[in-house]
């Protein structure tokens, strides 16, 4: 049993509560414990970046310090903003302007990405050789979104303009992988509460062309992104004037599916998309 | 003011430049315009000015411009700019120190109010618990912004209304909030970065700006 930091974020408590139960559930299996990090705090999210870039840093930084103060080396993060923010923070609390701040952080927590974390190439393996359903009949393109791997500078992602561990790891679960040009546009995020006009614009021409690649779903590891093309479909659809029903899924839940978990069909059957005829022509509903 | 014919209708105030290094530690005046940012830029079909212009605005001092455009709110900080920029200027950096001085000053233009506006409760909400209870912050926001209003005039409250019911009907709204335990520290950090905004700070202090941007026409 591998025990690591976990930093949830607030929407996993709320509206992506299918998302932290999937996670869950596939650590479980993989023999991942997870240590809910004591305390934690709102990471501030884009209000923050936005209004006040001292709380931007320091509000990400309080959980940093607790992660310190709790002897948690590694912090495993599933929200792609919070992550973006814990690791600007720690740039920033580390770096040349770091006396602006008011927290003192000595940079012993690695913060790393749900995804990344899950998809080692140990764990990969592992998979290739424990998953009981393969994932045929799944058609996906991967969704990465922004805030994983946009900027470099400040994510450390090594292919930040054609990210890879998602693709690789839904092969190994044995779906049909396809490629597209939208890995890493913008969904809209932030702005789906105050400009959904924006947010139907922008989710339109990604659902538009997961269809047009041939898709018959849609894997993403952020909620937002999650939210937007999916909360979204049923409008996106009146205005685009044509069916879409393309199922997002967490790609935890499509793990947990692959890995036999007796609960994975009731996560992703919270997704306002229903899932179900999908899963069922697959031979993946339970 | 003069108003011959020699007389340049652009008062340039290049101390702005300068004011906002000063301040975001982003340095704008290295952008040779090469546009990069704009062509990758997802939301330029909502803005008002592409992200290129602002830049060269910055240079060229007309700060009231920028800080009433629709730009600086309408991005969505997807940082494709800041990655691509061959110059390696943080525009995605300097829209949200722009967001924050005109947030600072009052100024944001009517309709990016709803952006400014969930912003503040979102934050408000942080400061409240130290977590965001996203059921409690969207009625919120809906009452508050009179968002509601807006939706019920583009027919669009219905569709929400049905979507919250569908979450609520699907577990995804959680009726009670959580919150952090030390609240004293949250109070702390949020007593402490409001310090940080006191209006004797170079931007603020500034006074040519203004009138540079009302004589001046670079389109």
């Amino acid at each position: 049993m591998e025990t690591v930091g976990y930093y949830p974020g607030c929407s996993l408590e709320g509206t992506a509560r299918d998302y932290a139960a999937s996670i869950r559930g596939v650590c479980q299996m993989l023999h991942v414990e997870l240590r809910e990090l004591d305390d934690w705090n709102c990471c501030g999210a884009t209000a923050a970046h936005s209004l006040n870039r001292r709380l931007a840093v320091e509000l990400p930084g309080r959980n940093l310090v607790l992660a310190e103060t709790q002897g948690l080396s590694e912090l495993v993060v599933p929200c792609a903003l919070c992550f973006n923010r814990l690791k600007t923070a720690e740039k920033a609390l580390l770096g040349p302007e770091s006396h602006r701040y008011s927290l003192q952080y000595e940079g012993s927590v690695r913060v790393m990405d749900l995804m990344d974390f899950l998809t080692r190439p140990e764990r990969l393996q592992w998979m290739e050789t424990h998953r009981v359903r393969p994932l045929e009949g799944i058609r996906a393109v991967c969704y990465y979104g922004c805030m994983v791997n946009r900027p470099p500078k400040i994510t450390d992602a090594p292919s930040w303009e054609n990210p890879t561990n998602m693709d690789a790891l839904l092969s190994t679960l044995g779906a049909r992988v396809l490629d597209w040009p939208f890995k890493t546009d913008c969904c809209g995020a932030s702005h789906s509460v105050s400009r959904p006009d924006l947010v139907t614009t922008l989710t339109g021409r990604l659902l538009s062309r997961a269809l047009a690649q041939g898709a018959n779903c849609i894997v993403v590891s952020c909620q937002m992104c999650q939210a937007n093309l999916d909360m979204f479909q049923e409008r996106v659809a009146r205005e685009l004037g044509t069916a879409l029903d393309l199922p997002v899924f967490y790609f935890t839940e499509l793990m947990a599916l692959a890995l036999g978990h007796p609960d994975a069909a009731s996560w992703a059957r919270r997704h306002l998309v229903d899932p179900v005829p999908l899963l069922e022509a697959s031979g993946l509903a339970v | 003011m003069d108003d011959g014919l020699n007389t340049a209708r652009l008062r340039v105030n290049y101390e702005l430049a300068e004011q906002v290094f000063q301040k975001s530690r982003i340095q704008p005046t290295v952008c040779y315009q090469c546009r990069k940012c704009t062509s990758g830029c997802p939301l330029t079909f909502a803005m008002d000015y592409p992200p290129d212009r602002i830049v060269r605005f910055l240079i060229l001092g007309l700060e009231e411009r920028i800080l009433r455009s629709r730009t600086i709110w309408v991005c969505s900080s997807c940082e494709t700019c800041t990655t691509r920029c061959p110059n390696d200027i943080d525009i995605a950096g300097l829209m949200d120190h722009l967001k924050e001085e005109a947030h600072a000053r009052g100024i944001v233009p009517p309709e990016c109010r709803p952006i400014h506006a969930f912003h503040e409760a979102f934050l408000e909400d942080v400061a409240r618990r130290g977590r965001v209870f996203e059921a409690g912050l969207l009625q919120r926001y809906m009452l508050t912004s009179g968002a509601w209003k807006s939706r019920l005039a583009d027919g669009t409250l219905w569709s929400e209304v049905r979507t919250g019911l569908a979450l609520l009907r699907k577990g995804r709204l959680p009726l009670l909030p959580r919150g952090v335990q030390a609240r004293d520290e949250i109070r702390r950090i949020f007593q402490g970065v409001g310090d940080s905004e006191a209006p004797s700070d170079p931007v603020h202090a500034s006074s040519g700006a203004e009138n540079a941007d009302a004589s001046a026409d670079p389109s």
